[in-house]
Formats: C-alpha cells, sequence, structure tokens
C-alpha cells in the first residue's frame, strides 16, 4: 500500500502526542496539579487520530469527558488543555471547564460532555442547523458504547435519519462503560445492528488500525456532505488504563489488558509504516522529541498560567447584555 | 381589539416566524395537528414543514436538537406540550442548556426558546398537571418567563428570542382561553420586571401565571371588604425582580404570595426569603403564603379544587396577614 509519507508522519505524530500528554498528565494528577476526574484516552489514540483527518476546519465536533485526544488533533494547543486542565484562566474553556469540559470556538470544538449520551441530541440540533442553513458542513459526534444504553441514543438517531441530517456517530467501543462489560448491559450487543434499525448506515471498524479508522471516516463523511442523512461507525477498541483515576479495575482481568496492549495502535502502526517504507530512519525519535518539547511546553504554560479572580465567579452565566 | 390568550400567543409565534429567517418551530404535533392548545394552528401551511417541524416523541432529543441547532445559529423555539413531558428533557435543559455557556469559558450562548404548558385545573390528576416553574427558576443560567396576560403572551416571545441565553416560557394551560383587548400595536414586552397590576395600600398580594386571575378577583372581594391589595405578577420567574417586590411591601408592610406550586421548596419559599433578608423590619405582620397542598394533584374536582390555591383560600389568608395573623 502506499502512503504519502508526510501523512504517515502526521498520523504518527498525532497518536504519540496524544499518549505522552496524557502520561503526562496523569503524572501530574498523581502529583496533584490536575484534580477532579481525569480520564484517559490511551490505547484508543487512532480513533482520534485517523478520524480527524476527514473533518474540515468549518465542522463541527462534539465529544465525551474522554476527550483530550480529539481536542488535540482538532487543533487546540497543548497549552490550552493543559492549563484546562489545571483550572487556569488561559485554558481553552477559561478554566471553568477542566478535563471533561474542553471547549474551542474557533476550532469548532463543542465540549467535552460529562452526560454519556448528553451530546447526541446537541450534535443532531447542530446538524439540523448546517442543513437549514444549507451549508455543507457536517457534525461529528464521539461517544462510548455506554451511550447505547441511553434512551438519547435512541432519539437521536432515530431523529438524525428522520430529519437526514449531515450527522457523523463516531461510536468508540471500547467494551466497558466504567466497569460494565457490553455484554453485561445489552441484550444485543452488535451495535452496527442497532444503529441499522433506524436506517442509519452503520459500519464497524478496528479502532486499533488508525489507517482503517481514517478510510471508513472519510467514506462515511462523503456519505454524509452529499446529503444522504446520518452515518454511524462502531470502532472496536480497549483502554489500556483504568477508567478514571480512582478506578481500581476489578471488573477486568490483567491477562485482558495485556492481550490489548498487543495490538497497541502506535507500535502496529509504526511496525506496517518501517514495513511500508513510510517513515525514515530516525522518524518516530524525532517525533518523540517533538512531542517531549511539546508536552514540556504544554505543562510550562500551564504552571505560569494565572487563576481567575475570585471576583469574576459568576461570570458568564448569562451572556452580559449592554446596560438598555 | 378582541383577542385570545391563544391568538396572542400565536401571533407572536407569527411574528417571530415572519422577521427572523433564524426562528423555527419544533415540538410534539406542532404541525399538523395545529398543536396540543392550538396555539400554532395554521402556522405550517404559512411557513411549511422545514419550519413547522413535528418531532417523535423524543423529549430530550429534539429538546437537545434545539440547544444544539441554537449553538450553531439557529433561534429555535421548542414546544414541549407539557411541563410534565419536560421532566423527559431535564437532563438537556440543565445539564446542556444552562451549563454550556459557563462551562465553556462564555465561548458559546444558546439563543435557545423553550415554551410548555403548565399548571392544574383540569380534572387531568396527578401526571398532568404540575407546576414546577419553582424548579425551572432554581437553575442559574436559565431566565424562566411566565405569561399571565394578554399583552405579555403577545410581547414575551420576541424579547426572549432576543436574549442570548435560553428562555423558558410558562403558558398555564387554563390562560389559553382568557379573552380581553389587547392594542392592535401590541407588540415586543420586557421580560425583566414585575408589574403591579392593582395598587394598593394595606397589603401587598404577589403571584404569576394563571393564579394571577384569581389573584385579582380576591384582591377585588378584599376591597369590598375595605382591604386596599397591590397585587404584583412576578412575570419572570428568574430572575426575580426583588426591587418591585421590596418597594411594595416596604409600602404596605404585609405580603402574601400565591403560588400554584407544592409549599416545600416553592417559588413562595423564596419570595418569602428575599423579603425577610431584604425587608424584615418594614413588615408588620408574618408573611403568608397560599400554594398547593401537599399530595399529587388528585381527579375528582372537588379534591382537586381543595389541592389548589382558590379565591377563597386567599381571602383567608390576606385576613389572616391583615389581623397579624400568618
Amino acid at each position: 500500500m502506499t502512503m504519502d509519507p508526510r501523512l504517515a508522519r502526521k498520523l504518527l505524530f498525532e497518536m504519540v502526542r496524544i499518549r505522552r500528554f496524557e502520561e503526562k498528565a496523569a503524572e501530574l494528577y498523581s502529583a496533584g496539579k490536575i484534580r477532579g476526574f481525569l480520564h484517559l484516552y490511551i490505547g484508543e489514540e487512532a480513533i482520534a487520530a485517523g478520524a480527524m483527518q476527514a473533518l474540515r476546519p468549518e465542522d463541527a465536533v462534539f465529544a465525551t469527558y474522554r476527550e483530550h485526544g480529539h481536542a488535540l488533533v482538532r487543533g487546540i494547543s497543548a497549552g490550552a488543555v493543559m492549563a484546562e486542565m489545571y483550572g487556569k484562566a488561559e485554558g481553552c474553556s477559561r478554566g471553568r471547564g477542566g478535563s471533561m469540559h474542553l471547549f474551542d470556538a474557533a476550532t469548532r470544538f463543542y465540549g467535552g460532555n460529562a452526560i454519556v449520551a448528553g451530546a447526541l441530541p446537541l450534535a443532531v440540533g447542530c446538524a439540523l442547523a448546517q442543513k437549514m442553513q444549507r451549508r455543507s458542513e457536517l457534525t461529528a459526534c464521539f461517544f462510548g458504547e455506554g451511550a447505547v444504553a441511553e434512551g438519547e441514543f435512541h432519539e437521536s438517531l432515530n431523529l438524525a435519519e428522520l430529519w437526514k441530517v449531515p450527522a457523523l456517530f463516531l461510536c468508540e467501543n471500547n467494551l466497558y462503560a466504567m466497569g460494565t462489560a457490553l455484554e453485561r448491559s445489552e441484550a444485543d450487543t452488535d451495535l452496527v445492528e442497532k444503529a441499522g434499525s433506524y436506517n442509519v448506515p452503520a459500519k464497524s471498524v478496528d479502532g486499533m488500525d488508525v489507517i482503517a479508522v481514517m478510510h471508513a471516516v472519510q467514506e462515511a463523511a462523503d456519505l454524509v456532505r452529499a446529503g444522504n442523512g446520518p452515518c454511524f461507525l462502531e470502532f472496536r477498541t480497549y483502554r489500556f488504563r483504568a477508567h478514571s483515576m480512582f478506578d481500581a479495575e476489578l471488573y477486568r482481568s490483567k491477562a485482558e489488558v495485556e492481550r490489548w496492549k498487543q495490538h497497541c495502535p502506535i507500535a502496529a502502526f509504526v511496525a506496517r509504516a518501517t514495513h511500508e517504507g513510510w517513515l525514515a530512519a530516525g522518524e518516530l525519535e524525532a517525533i518523540e522529541a517533538q512531542v517531549a518539547l511539546e508536552v514540556g511546553q504544554a505543562v510550562a504554560f500551564a504552571e505560569a498560567g494565572t487563576w481567575e479572580p475570585v471576583d469574576h465567579l459568576t461570570r458568564d452565566v448569562y451572556t452580559e447584555r449592554a446596560p438598555s | 381589539m378582541k383577542t385570545t390568550y391563544r391568538e396572542a400567543m400565536r401571533a407572536a409565534l407569527r411574528e417571530a416566524l415572519q422577521r427572523d429567517p433564524r426562528v423555527f418551530l419544533m415540538g410534539e404535533d406542532v404541525g399538523r395537528y395545529g398543536g396540543s392548545y392550538a396555539v400554532s394552528m395554521g402556522l405550517l401551511a404559512e411557513f411549511g414543514e422545514e419550519r413547522i417541524r413535528d418531532t417523535p416523541l423524543s423529549e430530550s432529543a429534539f429538546v437537545g436538537a434545539g440547544i444544539g441547532a441554537a449553538l450553531a445559529g439557529m433561534r429555535p423555539i421548542v414546544e414541549v406540550m407539557t411541563v410534565n413531558f419536560s421532566l423527559l428533557a431535564l437532563d438537556q435543559i440543565l445539564n446542556n442548556a444552562a451549563t454550556i455557556r459557563h462551562m465553556s469559558g462564555g465561548q458559546f450562548s444558546i439563543p435557545l426558546v423553550i415554551r410548555m404548558a403548565t399548571g392544574g385545573g383540569r380534572q387531568l390528576a396527578a401526571q398532568h398537571s404540575h407546576s414546577l416553574e419553582g424548579w425551572y427558576a432554581h437553575i442559574p443560567g436559565i431566565r424562566v418567563v411566565a405569561p399571565a396576560t394578554l399583552a405579555d403572551a403577545r410581547g414575551m416571545l420576541w424579547t426572549a428570542l432576543a436574549d442570548p441565553d435560553p428562555v423558558i416560557i410558562f403558558e398555564h394551560a387554563l390562560l389559553y382561553n382568557l379573552e380581553g383587548e389587547l392594542a392592535a400595536d401590541a407588540g415586543a414586552v420586557d421580560i425583566d420586571k414585575a408589574a403591579v397590576c392593582r395598587a394598593g395600600g394595606d397589603l401587598t398580594l404577589i403571584t404569576y401565571g394563571g393564579s394571577l386571575g384569581k389573584t385579582l378577583q380576591a384582591a377585588e372581594e378584599l376591597a369590598r371588604a375595605g382591604i386596599d391589595a397591590e397585587v404584583i405578577d412576578l412575570r419572570t420567574l428568574r430572575p426575580l425582580d426583588d426591587a418591585t417586590i421590596i418597594a411594595s411591601v416596604s409600602k404596605t408592610h404585609r405580603a402574601l404570595i400565591v403560588d400554584e406550586g407544592w409549599k416545600s421548596g416553592s417559588l413562595a419559599a423564596e419570595i418569602m426569603a428575599r423579603i425577610v433578608e431584604q425587608a424584615f423590619y418594614e413588615l408588620d405582620a408574618p408573611l403568608a403564603r397560599v400554594c398547593s397542598a401537599e399530595v399529587p394533584i388528585p381527579y375528582p374536582k372537588h379534591l382537586e379544587d381543595a389541592a389548589l390555591p382558590q379565591v377563597a383560600n386567599i381571602l383567608v389568608a390576606a385576613e389572616g396577614v391583615m389581623r397579624g395573623k400568618a
């Protein structure tokens, strides 16, 4: 298979960037610099890295509380994301959101949503607006397989298909909704079939293969942009770390985690890219060095950030109106 | 001109749809059926299916879709058939509409209007008679209004649409048939201030929505008994117009609140607290309130009547306040 070496490098760079950024975040969490909930994406990097390649700057993106990777690949600076996790005013949500609520108007990143399936209706509405405004944009909505148990998933897929809105439903199936395995919560574990039951074109993809992800999303995005209504993709993946920093992982075996780590999306891509000759000698080392520098700078930016004054507490509850 | 609350509301919808191409209406049965309370009757024929959207019975999805469309530059009006059904969309209203501006550090506003019918009095029993305005008024990030008059039914919608933040409009179901005179050129009204509907010097009666008519009627009967009551229509339930309330209480030195919500944790409780906080030394008598009884609203008429605020209860409570007894 041929691939533009620049694209290969970009895919690898994005995945390595997410992983190293999050490893640092976990370290900073233990050091007490980051508080609240911290949900790591490590193991699932291929999905954000691959899917974002198929999106255009004018598209809208909705994500979940496990969204550091999506935010970074979408183009929010590592410094702004890290500062947000610190709660600093220089964060991408001015420190008001934290790890679970990364927002950025410039890249049309409509947040990290901490309510499972909570963003799906928003994505349908955003896509409806795009359609009513006759714009050739789409709305991409990332969510986990846990969302499939929520009524909002079913309501949203039905509504999106009924109104033929340009929504791309991207389901990251990491097999566990927090600690509850899919087969322990769903009578029918076939997610593609569920989406298909609403007449939404649906497909399952190897979420550990960044190239497969990229191609599947490109194909689905083309369909959506052509005015055919929504598409649904399931990415089979695995979270290598605990659900959050409070999770003792009693619900899955170490052996299972180790088995999945053998399918690490970064290692798999490096092996393939090396074999195919997409990566020059020393490229991985160069990427690691570049990422280490960027993560270091992000931490420095967050450390140097400022705390919003307490007398700003009630800002941004309502839009400030010009005095009448 | 003679009109009804329903027609005034419809005129407001029509004007909004005509004036702003970003405005559209969606909800259950708003199109072909003409609206559960016939408010949107005829609008589908006039504006078409793109702007008058019938939705599936998926409150969470279509309220959330309203939020998403507002985020993306539209000015949606979402009709939730009744406040009872709005509980199925509470996640979207509280967790998204009310929080996104704040969580995003002010980057995104939600210029969304949600309309819903509220209140009891039609023998619809325990699940279709709620008055949960007080619950919604508890939430920072949204504005809550309750048009009780023809002028407000006609004028609040446009102002709500111009607001950059989510506004919930509560329409008491018993008001839709309210008839009266409305100026031919009636238009937008403010959604900030409470209104003094009847001036008086002896006692302040504070109410809103479906209870305004009963309260005004009680004030007339009190007048015949020589008690000169001032009546305040709150109009906006969040944020409350403290200034109008406190000014009136500082004049009359006595206050009674009439609120169709249940007494515990009610809007009435909040208003009493504010009066105590801000005007305690102005008071000549303990505050009092007439609320719904602490019971799911029963079906039989005699029991429903007993559960809801009535003119007779207001009179008894008002006379108690005048005697200095709560």
